[in-house]
C-alpha cells in the first residue's frame, strides 16, 4: 500500500496506509459506524447512508463506506447533523419496510433511538412473496435497496447480472427483468445474493419454510465445516444443520478460495447427503 | 438597466440562426482561431481571468475546472454540453439553443481544445426534439468547415429519456455509457474519472455560450456588465403571475424587483397585481417574500444572506392569492416522481415529504419535516435528494409566508 496517512477521528489523530476508507479507519480506532448496505467483500454501494460522518469543509454528509481517507481530514462521527441523519434513515427504512429478520437494521433503529412511528402510515412494501423456486423465495417487503445482491450478481461476485433495480424513487426494486420469474430470467441459482442480503428478503426456501412453521431456532442450529466434494477448486462449505438435516449452507466470507461465494451445486445440492435409501434401484 | 444581449444573438441580427453566416456574424468563427492561436494555457487563463463561472446552479469557477481536467493524467478525455435542462420553471437552455446554436458549440470546441479532448457530446433533454434537430444540423456546419470530425473534435448527441436525474454531472455519464442514470459518489470528481473513467468537462449550455462570446471579444468587454465578483450576464427565466414570462438576458447584481416589474423584462406583477412571493432557483430553489425580493440582487453573495441561490436561473412569482402549500405539494411531487431510488433519504424521504403536505400536517409537523428536510439534506448522495426540501425548508423559515394556515382545510389536501 505505499504511504500511510494521517487523519482525525473524533479528535483523536489515526495513521492508515493511503487508500484506506473512512469507515476502514474508524474501524482501527474501534469507533463505531454503522452500515447497513456496506459488505466487506462487495464494492460500497453508498445507497443506505447510514454510515454518514461529518467531514470537515464538506457541504453536505460523507457516506463513510466509500469515501477514501485523505492527509489531514477532520471527521467527527456523532455531530447532530450525523445523528439526526442516522436516526431519520433508520426511520424512513422502518416506516417502509418488514425488519423483522434484519439484525442491522434494528441495531441502528436502536443506536440512533429511531422512532419507528414518525414517518409510517403511508404508502409502504408490503407485498406477496415471490415463491418461484424450489432453491430461494423473494419477500422484496423486507427489502432495503441495499444493493448488495446487484453487486454480488454482478462483477463483485457472480458476473451473472441477472437482476438489477428497476423503476424509480419509491418504486424502484430489485427485478429480475420485466419482472420475470427467477425460472425465466437469467439467474443461475448461485444464492449469492442469498448470502449477502442483510434483511432476509432473499431467503433459501428451506430457512423461509421452516420459519413460516416456526420451526426455524437459530439456538438450536449446528454447524458443520467442509469442502464442497462436486469439484476441485476446494470451497469451504458451512453445513447448517438442524435435528439431523442440512437445512442452509454458507461458506465463510473471509475463506480465501470463496470469498463467501459458492455455486448453485455447493449452496443447495445438498439433499444427496440426507436421503437414506439402502437399496438403490 | 433592463435587457442585455449578449449570450442571445442582438435582434437586428440578420443571419439564420443555424447558418455559418450567424458564425461570422457573432464572431465565433475568430473566437475559435484566436483560442487556437493563443494555446489551451493563455485561453484557460482569459477564461479564468473573465471571471466565468458555471450557469447549470452550482456556479463553479469555469477556468479551475478546465485546468483540473487539462492537468488531470490520461489520454482519453471528454467534454459534455449539459443540455438536459429539466428543471421546474428553467428554460433558458431551450431558448438559448433556439437562437443561437452555434455559440454552445463554438464554445464546446473551444473546451474541447483547452482541455485536450478528441471527443465530445451534447446531451440533450428528449423532449426537445426541435432544438436537438437544430443542434444536429449546426453539428453539420461545423463538419463541413472542417471544425468537427474524427481529425479534430467528434461532437455526438446523445438524447435524454425523460429523467429528470439524468441532468445530474454523473447520472449524466452513466446514461450516456448506457447505463441506469445513477449518480456516482463523489469524488472522485468528473474531473478526475468522469465519462467512461475518464477526465471529463461538463458545463451547462450557457456556460459555454459564455466562452464563446468571451473570446468573440476579450476579458475586458466580457467585465463590462455584472459586478466584480460575478461578471458577465444572466439568463433568467420568469414565469407564473408576471405580464411578460419568458427568457431574458440580464446583467448580475440586477435587482431582483427589477427584473420583475421592468417593461422590458418580466413586466410587473399579474394575477390580483400583489407579489406574494418568487420561488428563485427552480423546484429545488427558495422562496423569497415579496419584502425580500425588494431588497435582493442577481448576485450570488447578496442572495447567499437569504438562503437563496440563482441556481438555474429561474424565477417563479406568484400573487398573494395562491397557495404556497400547495406550490410546495407540487414541488414535493415533482420529486417523489424524479427521485432514483438510490439512497434512503431521498427514495423514502421525497415520499413522506409529499405524504404528509398531502395531508394537510404541514405546520403541526413542522420538526418531522425539519427534521427530515435536514437528512434528505444532509445525507442524500446527489443535488436532486440535497435540494429536494430546499424550497419547502425556506418556507418553513419564513412564517410570514404562512397566510393561509388558518384556512384550514379549504387550502390544505387538494
Amino acid at each position: 500500500m505505499g504511504n500511510s496517512i494521517t487523519l482525525t477521528i473524533d479528535g483523536q489523530s489515526v495513521s492508515v496506509a493511503e487508500g484506506t476508507t473512512v469507515r476502514a479507519a474508524c474501524e482501527q480506532v474501534d469507533t463505531f459506524v454503522p452500515t447497513l448496505c456496506w459488505h466487506e467483500n462487495l464494492s460500497p454501494a453508498n445507497a443506505c447512508r447510514a454510515c454518514v460522518v461529518e467531514v470537515k469543509g464538506s457541504r453536505t454528509l460523507v457516506a463513510s463506506c466509500s469515501r477514501v481517507a485523505e492527509e489531514g481530514m477532520v471527521v467527527e462521527t456523532n455531530t447532530p447533523r450525523v445523528e439526526n441523519a442516522r436516526r431519520v434513515v433508520a426511520e424512513l427504512l422502518t416506516s417502509t419496510t418488514d425488519y423483522s429478520t434484519a439484525p442491522q437494521l434494528m441495531n441502528l433503529v436502536k443506536l440512533s433511538s429511531a422512532d419507528t412511528d414518525r414517518f409510517s402510515g403511508g404508502a409502504n412494501w408490503e407485498q406477496p412473496v415471490k415463491d418461484d423456486n424450489n432453491l430461494y423465495i423473494r419477500d422484496l417487503a423486507k427489502c432495503i435497496l441495499c444493493y448488495r445482491c446487484v453487486e454480488a450478481c454482478g462483477d463483485d461476485a457472480q458476473n451473472t447480472f441477472a437482476i438489477t433495480v428497476a423503476g424509480r424513487g419509491f418504486n424502484a426494486h430489485i427485478d429480475a427483468g420485466f419482472g420475470r420469474a427467477l425460472p425465466e430470467s437469467d439467474c443461475v441459482f448461485c444464492g449469492n445474493c442469498v448470502a449477502v442480503c442483510p434483511t432476509g428478503a432473499l431467503m433459501g426456501k428451506t430457512e423461509w419454510t421452516l420459519r413460516s412453521q416456526n420451526k426455524w431456532d437459530e439456538n438450536q442450529l449446528t454447524t458443520t465445516e467442509t469442502i464442497c466434494s462436486y469439484c476441485g477448486v476446494g470451497c469451504q462449505l458451512s453445513l447448517h444443520v438442524l435435528d439431523n438435516q442440512i437445512v442452509k449452507v454458507s461458506s465463510p466470507m473471509d475463506h480465501p478460495v470463496t470469498q463467501g461465494m459458492l455455486c448453485v451445486k455447493g449452496r443447495y445440492g445438498y439433499q444427496f447427503v440426507q436421503i437414506e435409501d439402502p437399496t438403490p434401484v | 438597466m433592463g435587457e442585455v444581449r449578449r449570450l442571445l444573438p442582438p435582434t437586428d441580427h440578420k443571419s439564420l440562426a443555424v447558418s455559418w453566416d450567424r458564425v461570422v456574424e457573432r464572431g465565433f468563427d475568430k473566437a475559435y482561431q484566436r483560442v487556437l492561436d493563443m494555446g489551451s494555457d493563455a485561453a484557460i487563463a482569459e477564461v479564468t481571468a473573465s471571471g466565468i463561472m458555471g450557469r447549470g446552479g452550482a456556479a463553479f469557477p469555469t477556468g479551475r475546472k478546465w485546468d483540473s481536467v487539462r492537468s488531470s493524467p490520461g489520454n482519453a478525455k471528454y467534454v459534455v454540453m449539459n443540455a438536459d435542462e429539466s428543471e421546474l420553471g428553467t428554460f433558458k437552455d431551450r431558448v438559448l439553443l433556439e437562437q443561437d446554436p452555434m455559440g454552445p458549440l463554438i464554445g464546446l470546441l473551444i473546451a474541447a481544445q483547452c482541455v485536450g479532448a478528441r471527443q465530445a457530446y451534447c446531451y440533450i433533454r428528449g423532449e426537445y426534439r426541435e432544438v436537438e434537430a437544430a443542434l444536429s444540423q449546426s453539428i453539420d456546419i461545423l463538419r463541413d468547415k472542417g471544425w468537427v470530425g474524427k481529425g479534430t473534435v467528434e461532437i455526438e448527441v446523445r438524447r435524454g429519456a425523460g429523467a429528470y436525474i439524468a441532468g445530474e454531472e454523473t447520472a449524466l455519464f452513466n446514461s450516456i455509457e448506457g447505463k441506469r442514470p445513477e449518480p456516482r459518489v463523489k469524488p472522485p470528481f468528473p474531473t478526475v474519472r468522469g465519462l467512461f473513467g475518464a477526465p471529463t468537462l461538463i458545463q451547462n449550455v450557457e456556460t459555454l455560450a459564455n466562452v464563446a462570446v468571451l473570446f468573440a471579444h476579450d476579458v475586458k468587454w466580457f467585465r463590462q456588465y455584472g459586478t466584480s465578483a460575478t461578471p458577465g450576464t444572466k439568463l433568467v427565466a420568469i414565469s407564473g403571475h408576471v405580464n411578460h414570462p419568458g427568457v431574458f438576458e440580464v446583467p448580475f447584481g440586477t435587482r431582483l424587483q427589477e427584473i420583475i416589474d421592468a417593461d422590458d423584462l418580466a413586466g410587473g406583477i399579474s394575477g390580483t397585481g400583489h407579489l406574494q412571493a418568487v420561488l428563485l432557483g427552480g423546484a429545488a430553489g427558495t422562496f423569497l417574500s415579496s419584502a425580500e425580493v425588494a431588497e435582493v440582487s442577481l448576485d450570488y453573495g447578496p442572495l447567499a444572506k437569504y438562503g437563496a441561490s440563482i441556481g438555474s436561473g429561474a424565477v417563479m412569482a406568484f400573487d398573494d392569492s395562491v397557495d404556497l402549500i400547495w406550490v410546495v405539494t407540487k414541488l414535493a411531487h415533482f420529486f417523489a416522481d424524479e427521485s432514483c431510488g438510490q439512497c434512503v433519504p431521498c427514495r423514502i424521504g421525497t415520499q413522506r415529504v409529499l405524504e404528509i403536505l398531502q395531508d394537510g400536517n404541514t405546520w403541526q409537523r413542522e420538526s418531522d419535516l425539519r427534521d427530515l428536510g435536514l437528512a434528505m439534506r444532509d445525507a442524500s448522495i446527489c443535488g436532486l435528494g440535497q435540494t429536494a426540501p430546499v424550497a419547502l425548508l425556506s418556507m418553513l423559515d419564513r412564517p410570514y409566508l404562512r397566510r393561509f394556515e388558518m384556512k384550514g382545510d379549504e387550502h390544505v389536501g387538494e
